[in-house]
């Protein structure tokens, strides 16, 4: 690809390493920097919070890092910030993930935290209640945000009696009621070696992780129990919601069905995402919203490839007398994707790009753990590093039209706008 | 240094500083992982160098950057940076203006001849300026006009330096912005865009000698204007009293609070003393482990959140900030008083060993941790350039904050956070609306 590539391709320098019991991991050794970056992800996420209970899954990865086994919550604290160990959980719709960045001296104290907080976190009521209060707290401060208001309302309306409808960090009614209880029945029926992911990327060798990956994860059932759950598409295209806000620029939020991350078109409908609003500079979004009339400074598309409901997305805001026009241009890019596909010139841009920036999201420890932990969540292989590029450069103009036809559809999306807008 | 730190390398990558001819500074630093770049330019001009009655100039212009020049037509740039499969941007602070492109490492002379050439070449026209300038209120408008919270922070600066231009919000006042024009933009363009007042940083896949040769190939060429461009900056006199801000707006569902004071910044501060400040900010507002989480979050139970923030780099005297967001039932008056028996115990008595000794452990561990990140690195180095440290101030900051002790923590909290010159700023709903 380019003069440095005397260098080893990154799929040739992925490891695939097993601890005695069969639990595996991607690493990449690399000793440069002297610490390691452990990205670890399991199925779940907030689509797997119980009906009435959302926010069950955020609520609980807020406080596995708040105490486990012999320390409560101060005395976890003081250890990691005493070793500078960082650690922390996130959820969202689909998975549970943990972040771990430590000193490589620091490994042993560091890889020990996590097992505790994956293994015996103790949800004391001290950190229970201050992370409910926390989370309330969260809520009340972004309740009359204009872009959180546009896109919790998108998904309640669009997902409508699905799981998807629900909140990540859920609502007024669910956090008061969710008990200690509730958290460990979440725990017990999410986190498992069955859906666990694990990359690691730093100063650690395969011999060393797979001793490290049996302590840390093997006393995690073997089994989870996830809920099913039914795929679904988006309701309400073809519509507009406002939500009266008075503030002198309406957020826009607007969506449509999307593909998921295993469909064969998927890295074509990305390219058609990139020309359509993808692209920072480039896009026909950012050309005709913003650098041609003025309209906005973000205006963005993208996709969002959830795994029971994947979606084509995107937002902008702009002043209340400015939303028709704002609207009725992005319409009019949408649809003309849809009926023509992109043209020669804009295709090769967008190729060239997609493909020549692939290095920039590997180029710290982290991103590349994070890469990893994609690649084995949606089963892409180890050789996808390299294979990805030769997919993009493969989209023709014909692919081109037929996917955004595919994804775009009549151009008709479901828009939700909060402000005061005028003639919509 | 701490147990924890003891055997890591301080210096991390072998930085080099060199000067062109025409007074352009050349930081380089190496991190042959990937073969990428990260290429930067810096100009020492913020908004609080924006003229008089022309707030948000210093970044209107950062937008008409991007423009076009004599050589190139508007968008070519980015046409070539997209096509190269870079990314690129742009930020204005208080201090400094910056532009970045992170390319494949054999692009990196293509980058200095765009960049190079938008440092004297631009060209500007209405037709391409008056959109932007919407663009702008736009931004302006999401940002801070329809955010109670942005709303006070431009207030509470504003009070908090009565004299200095930090009081002004970087992009600008709108009745200002929309006075600005073409010719503001080049006025204050020609003043400031020169090798003199630039600094190129260029962290990643490269050597010390390839990147002073190409930029001496590219900017070299520029002519040096003979002096730097002199920022004028007024001195913010000493405040004697305390100051109350308050914003009700009916769109505030969750009330929080800040205590504002002015604090010396590494470049203003006497030695030891930013270093001690830091560690100070540390002991009080750390995430998991402060005395503000500690005591208000954890053991009394009257806050959700609390924190501290200190702007340490900067040209001249800075700011430090604790904030913090009350549990239902507990007024903003109540917080404040409790957030400042915290600080006054800081000044009160000093900060047992193990305390201080993770307080540094933490401050000092993050230098590692940047040394993951060519752009993280480009910034520490291009920000602390820009405002007057050096690379060697950077490369030993580990040291000067290890050599911190408890004393100097102790006297820092007793000079700064005086609550006779403090700014509160309340942040509340209003009822009546």
């Amino acid at each position: 690809m380019n003069d440095s590539s005397i260098k080893p391709s990154l799929s040739s320098r992925i490891q695939t390493v097993r601890s005695a019991s069969g639990i595996e991991a991607w690493l990449i050794e690399d000793y440069t920097v002297p610490l390691i970056a452990m990205e670890i992800a399991m199925r779940g996420g907030s689509s797997q919070d119980p009906e009435g209970l959302p926010g069950t899954a955020s609520f609980l990865a807020g406080l596995l890092d708040e105490g486990a086994g012999p320390y409560d919550s101060a005395a976890f604290h003081d250890r990691l910030d005493d070793y500078a160990i960082e650690l922390g959980f996130s959820a969202s719709r689909d998975m549970i993930t943990g972040h771990l960045r430590t000193l490589s001296k620091h490994r042993a104290e560091a890889f020990d935290m996590v097992r505790l907080a994956l293994i015996e976190p103790r949800l004391d009521e001290e950190p229970v209640e201050r992370v409910r209060a926390q989370m309330l707290a969260s809520l009340r401060h972004e309740v009359n945000d204009p872009d959180t208001r546009a896109n919790r309302t998108w998904f309640e309306q669009a997902f409508a009696g699905h799981t998807y409808s629900r909140a990540v960090k859920g609502n007024f009614e669910s956090i008061p009621k969710i008990t200690r209880n509730d958290l460990i029945a979440y725990r017990d029926k999410i986190f498992s070696r069955e859906t666990l992911k694990i990359a690691v990327v730093g100063a650690i060798d395969a011999k060393t992780l797979a001793t490290e990956l049996e302590s840390i994860f093997g006393k995690l059932p073997a089994k989870a129990h996830l809920t099913s759950i039914p795929v679904t598409t988006p309701k309400m295209i073809g519509t507009r919601k406002i939500i009266d806000l008075d503030i002198a620029q309406s957020s826009i939020r607007y969506g449509g069905p999307g593909l998921q991350q295993s469909d064969p078109d998927f890295v074509t409908a990305t390219v058609i995402n990139h020309i359509l609003g993808g692209g920072v500079f480039s896009s026909r979004l950012f050309r005709e919203v913003r650098e041609k009339r003025g309209l906005a400074y973000s205006v963005f598309s993208q996709l969002a490839p959830l795994d029971f409901g994947p979606l084509h997305m995107g937002g902008t805001s702009t002043k209340n007398e400015r939303v028709a026009e704002s609207l009725s241009i992005i319409e009019a890019e949408i649809n003309s994707l849809a009926s023509d596909g992109p043209n020669d010139e804009e295709l090769d841009i967008a190729k060239k790009y997609l493909i020549g920036s692939w290095p920039l999201r590997f180029d710290t420890s982290t991103k590349l753990a994070n890469q990893l932990i994609h690649m084995q969540v949606e089963n892409l292989g180890r050789d996808y590093m390299e294979r990805r590029n030769g997919l993009v450069a493969a989209v023709t103009r014909e692919d081109a039209a037929r996917v955004a036809k595919r994804v775009y559809g009549s151009g008709a999306i479901f828009t939700v706008i909060v402000g005061r807008p005028v003639g919509v | 240094m701490s147990d924890a730190l003891k055997d890591a390398p301080s210096g991390g990558p072998d930085i080099s500083h060199v000067t062109l001819k025409n007074g352009l500074e050349i930081v380089v630093i190496p991190d042959h992982r990937t073969p990428v770049v990260t290429h930067m330019v810096w100009y020492r001009n913020g908004s609080a160098d924006d003229p008089i009655g022309k707030s948000g100039i210093a970044h209107f212009l950062e937008h008409l950057m991007f423009k076009g020049t004599e050589k190139h037509r508007q968008g070519e740039f980015s046409d070539v940076v997209t096509a190269l499969g870079g990314q690129e941007n742009a930020f204005t602070s208080v201090d400094y203006t910056a532009y970045y492109q992170r390319v494949a490492r054999e692009h990196l002379k293509t980058m200095m001849e765009f960049e190079a050439d938008r440092m004297t070449g631009l060209v500007l026209t209405d037709e391409i300026v008056d959109p932007e300038r919407d663009v702008v209120i736009e931004e302006r408008r999401m940002r801070t006009d329809t955010d109670p919270a942005a709303e006070l922070g431009e207030a509470l600066a504003a009070t908090l330096f009565t004299h200095h231009p930090y009081g002004k919000p970087i992009i600008g006042y709108m009745h200002e912005i929309e006075g600005l024009k073409r010719e503001d933009a080049l006025n204050y363009y020609r003043r400031f865009y020169t090798p003199e007042n630039a600094i190129l940083v260029v962290a990643g896949d490269v050597s010390k000698d390839e990147v002073v040769r190409l930029a001496d190939e590219t900017y070299g060429k520029i002519a040096a204007r003979g002096e730097k461009p002199v920022r004028l900056r007024p001195r913010e006199p000493d405040p004697r009293s305390t100051r109350r801000v308050t914003l009700a707006d009916p769109k505030v569902e969750q009330p929080s609070l800040q205590l504002a004071w002015l604090a010396p910044s590494y470049t203003t501060a006497t030695k030891g003393e930013a270093e001690a400040l830091e560690v100070l900010v540390q002991l009080i507002g750390a995430s998991g482990t402060g005395r503000l989480h500690r005591k208000l979050v954890m053991d009394e139970a009257v806050a959700v959140a609390a924190g501290a923030w200190y702007q340490s780099t900067a040209v001249d005297r800075s700011r430090l900030l604790v904030y913090g967001v009350p549990r239902p039932g507990v007024t903003l008056e109540a917080l404040e008083d409790r957030i400042l028996a915290v600080l006054d115990d800081m000044a009160k008595h000093p900060v047992e060993a193990g305390e201080l000794r993770r307080a540094k452990t933490r401050l000092v561990a993050d230098a590692i941790y940047a040394q993951d990140s060519q752009s993280s690195l480009a910034r520490m180095y291009g920000s602390a350039l820009a405002t007057g440290s050096t690379v060697d101030d950077v490369k030993t900051w580990p040291e000067a904050i290890e050599t911190v002790d408890a004393e100097a923590v102790q006297k820092a909290a007793q000079t700064c956070l005086n609550r006779h010159r403090m700014v509160t700023g309340y942040l509340m709903k209003d009822e009546a609306a």
